[in-house]
């Protein structure tokens, strides 16, 4: 019964989503205020039936009710409540009720958050996003029903994928998808400023804070991601260049893009077009996402789901939301262009110039993980791409990216003196050579350049912002005055200061960990110890235990690490084997520390006398890698509270497509 | 400097970035890529000699021996037609097994052995690599395979 209820009230919500995305639009253009007006309460009732599909899905799930077949093939009696909950989405079916649920979340976030935009905007982004709502209930409905039954129903579930049962795995995707369909209000935004032809700063300054929280999720749903496979894969890497991580990074670099564009539209009314164009690039670099990792075209860790009917939908979908934004695009940009002029030494080229990389990280990541697709369809051998092509890539174009955002927060709108940007920026710079001299000397290696240029770059990211801070408060009275600065009315810029100490923090993690990071895979029999040379650390292994849990049963080393004669911690890496049957999981041990990990994971038994192969990994300053995610999301949280987005009413000239509206 | 010269001059620098970071970005790819072969195309020596290429098939029941000494381990890649050994050095990943899919990547010896430094199994047990499920498929369209325990591949 309870799943039939889920069932229906999924056709519900597409029904009224096909009200939503027709009705208040047309009465956008014919300025029909009653039709405009039904858009909020149709995004809420879009929310409503979704989240009842969602609560039926979930009491399935908690009922142990294995005659849908979603709930059998995912669930088990024995998992422990969070997973049974978790399972909802640990799935195809499920992570799209997950996210048609976020996106109905989000649709009734801008209806209840925008009281100050004028109705006909209102309608317009509203009805946008029911259209993107159609096609992922349309997509549910015809080739993924979470709710399809099974007869005769099975005693007992298949279990969750055992990777997936993990505190960090159930709330990643969560997260990543809030990011993802977040990043559908920004496009929303922009194709309504299309349809109603009229983009100025009032435009920008509604969509900044609604793209930086959907930024701020994907980033904590990428770095959880990345946490996850730390620990849980039991090699300790926290990227990988799997091409279903480079989908969910390439919205990510292209909302970084966004997000700094949309500063400009909104201060100097410039880059119209482009962060329309970025605004579009976002999301459909989502959808581009999802059908990647959706289709399984490409071999990876994550293609659970082969299916050619999901494939295809998913293809012609992605092509009539790229399709039809562009050709909307094509057609509206030629009266959006124009905009605040700016010399050569303006924040305006700087942050042009963290567009430019920004977009060509992404072009090359979306090369590097389609190029095996494009040499096989060209018939030119089956390729995999290496992982240190992409570091190649990243690590020749972020030098010049952490330069640009040293000198832009020090650099005037509009126009700047060369003469006062090098008063401001000279200590920063030598600061930061003095940093790459000392740690690179004398030996010049390859290790002391890296070290010392990633060292460098975060001296001269720190001081930069110093040197920023400095001069904003310069006329207010000097650093006394902070205190007083910090208030709702410039979060924007210390939220930018905080995101960017971030990038700060996050290179000193990659540098580090990249560079000085020990590891070694041994052979150990009980009692053995091992010496790591560089760290000066000792492991001495106490054997294997069987041990039970309860879903699996566990093989359980001990560790005890000693760092010269004191003991430091004592580890208890598993190898888990669950009950449902199988591949075994590893369950590496880490003694975690803001300077260091030290990361042990059991490898495999060998021979008979009870040694092991196994990991002994020294990690140095990795949780800054993470530190600096949630810096970064920090940072972008603040800005998206700033008090100038919410007061629009007093400074935003007549609004957007108001004149038609009452015509 | 007027609007018009500065617009082209931001252009010309675009474009001049552009064309250098996409040519670098191409050269570093190329020696980046790695092929995949099956040991049918080794044994026919299609694969080169010199760089770092993938091979896949199934892990032979009862190849996998492992030294005694450390972690080196040696196992035969099949793809029910021909057989190459692997030789690699460190832990296996947790799927691997004699009988299933596995792709390695590395080098081929003078005496005929692969010298992998990756060995890749994929994170769920009814998962078989494309490149080995095709190669697989090849070799039984071929007419080469006789044997039946390639049922297993089509899911």
């Amino acid at each position: 019964m309870v799943p039939e209820l889920g069932h229906f009230a999924l056709i519900l919500a597409l029904a009224i989503t096909l009200v939503q995305a027709v009705l208040p639009l047309a009465g956008s253009f014919t300025g029909n205020r009653t039709w405009m007006a039904m858009a909020r309460p149709l995004a809420w009732g879009q929310l409503t039936f979704t989240s009842i599909a969602f609560g039926c899905l979930l009491l399935a799930f908690l009922t142990d009710d294995f005659s849908v077949i979603y709930v059998a093939s995912n669930s088990n009696t024995l998992m422990p409540l969070i997973y049974k909950i978790s399972a909802v989405w640990g799935a195809h079916e499920g992570s799209l009720l997950l996210w048609a649920l976020m996106l109905a979340a989000w649709g009734a976030a801008v209806a209840a958050y925008s009281k100050n935009l004028p109705l006909p905007m209102v309608a317009r982004v509203l009805a946008v996003m029911g259209m993107v709502a159609i096609g992922f209930l349309l997509f549910m409905l015809l080739t993924s029903n979470p709710f399809e039954r099974i007869y005769p129903a099975p005693l007992e579930g298949r279990d969750l994928n055992p990777l997936l049962q993990d505190p960090g795995l159930a709330i990643h995707p969560p997260m990543l998808y809030m990011g993802y369909v977040g990043f559908s209000v920004a496009f929303a935004f922009a194709i309504a400023a299309l349809l109603g032809g009229k983009l100025d700063a009032a435009w920008a300054r509604w969509s900044r804070p609604w793209t930086a929280i959907a930024w701020v999720f994907l980033t904590i749903g990428i770095a959880l991601g990345s946490w996850w496979s730390y620990y849980e894969l039991g090699w300790g890497g926290w990227w990988f260049w799997d091409p279903v991580e480079n989908a969910s990074f390439m919205p990510w670099l292209v909302g970084t893009a966004l997000i700094h564009s949309l500063a400009v539209t909104e201060k100097r009314a410039a880059f119209k077009s482009w962060t329309v164009l970025l605004a579009i690039s976002a999301f459909s670099l989502s959808l581009l996402g999802t059908f990647l990792v959706r289709s399984g075209v490409l071999t990876s860790v994550h293609a659970f789901a082969t299916d050619p009917a999901r494939g295809s939908f998913i293809l012609l979908f992605l092509c009539v939301v790229i399709g039809g934004s562009l050709a909307l695009y094509a057609w509206r940009a030629a009266d959006i262009s124009g905009g605040g002029r700016f010399d050569l030494l303006s924040r305006e080229s700087f942050l042009l110039i963290n567009n430019l990389l920004f977009t060509a990280l992404t072009i090359l990541v979306l090369f590097g993980t389609l190029a095996p697709l494009i040499y096989e369809a060209a018939g030119w051998g089956k390729i995999s791409v290496g992982f240190p092509w992409f570091n190649k890539m990243f690590v020749a174009l972020s030098p010049l990216l952490v330069l640009a955002t040293g000198i832009g927060p020090n650099t005037r709108w509009k126009h700047d003196e060369p003469a006062r940007l090098l008063r401001a920026l000279w200590l920063a710079a030598g600061l930061g050579i003095a940093a790459f001299l000392l740690v690179s000397w004398p030996g010049f290696s390859a290790r002391d350049i890296g070290v010392g240029v990633g060292i460098g770059m975060s001296l001269w990211l720190v001081v930069t912002h110093l040197a920023s801070l400095r001069d904003r408060l310069k006329h207010k009275g000097g650093l006394r005055a902070l205190r007083r600065d910090i208030n709702p009315s410039s979060r924007s810029y210390y939220g930018m200061q905080l995101a960017h100490l971030g990038l700060a923090v996050f290179i000193v993690g990659v540098t580090m960990v990249s560079n000085d990071g020990v590891e070694t895979d041994v052979r150990m029999s009980p009692g053995d110890v091992h010496v790591h040379e560089a760290s000066g650390y000792r492991f001495q292994f106490n054997g294997v235990t069987a041990v039970p849990g309860p879903n699996y049963r566990a093989q359980r080393g001990e560790f005890v690490v000693y760092d010269g004669e004191r003991e430091i911690a004592v580890l208890h890496p598993e190898k888990r084997h669950y009950l449902s049957g199988g591949m075994p999981m590893t369950e590496a041990a880490i003694d975690a520390g803001l300077l260091r990990d030290i990361y042990i994971s059991l490898g495999e038994p060998i021979g008979s006398s009870g040694d092991w192969a196994l990991r002994l990994y020294y990690k140095p300053y990795v949780r800054w890698i993470w530190l600096g995610a949630i810096l970064m999301a920090l940072g972008a949280t603040v800005s998206a509270s700033d008090r100038r987005y919410r007061s629009v009413r007093n400074r935003a000239p007549a609004p957007a497509g108001a004149a038609e509206a009452v015509a | 400097m007027k609007p018009r010269q500065k617009r082209l001059l931001f252009v010309a620098l675009a474009i001049v970035g552009v064309g250098t970071a996409a040519t670098l970005a191409l050269t570093a790819l190329n020696s980046n890529i790695s092929y995949f072969f099956s040991p049918t195309q080794v044994l026919a020596n299609e694969a080169p000699q010199d760089r770092v290429f993938r091979l896949g098939g199934l892990v032979t029941e009862g190849s996998i021996q492992r030294q005694d000494d450390g972690l080196t381990v040696h196992f035969d890649v099949t793809d029910n037609a021909e057989t190459v050994t692997v030789a690699y050095t460190g832990i296996l990943p947790d799927l691997f097994s004699e009988g299933q899919g596995v792709v390695t990547k590395g080098r081929l010896g003078p005496d005929g052995v692969f010298y992998a430094d990756e060995v890749l199994a994929k994170h769920d047990e009814s998962y078989m690599p494309p490149e080995v499920e095709s190669t697989l498929k090849t070799a039984q369209a071929d007419g080469v395979s006789d044997t039946a325990e390639t049922a297993g591949v089509s899911n």
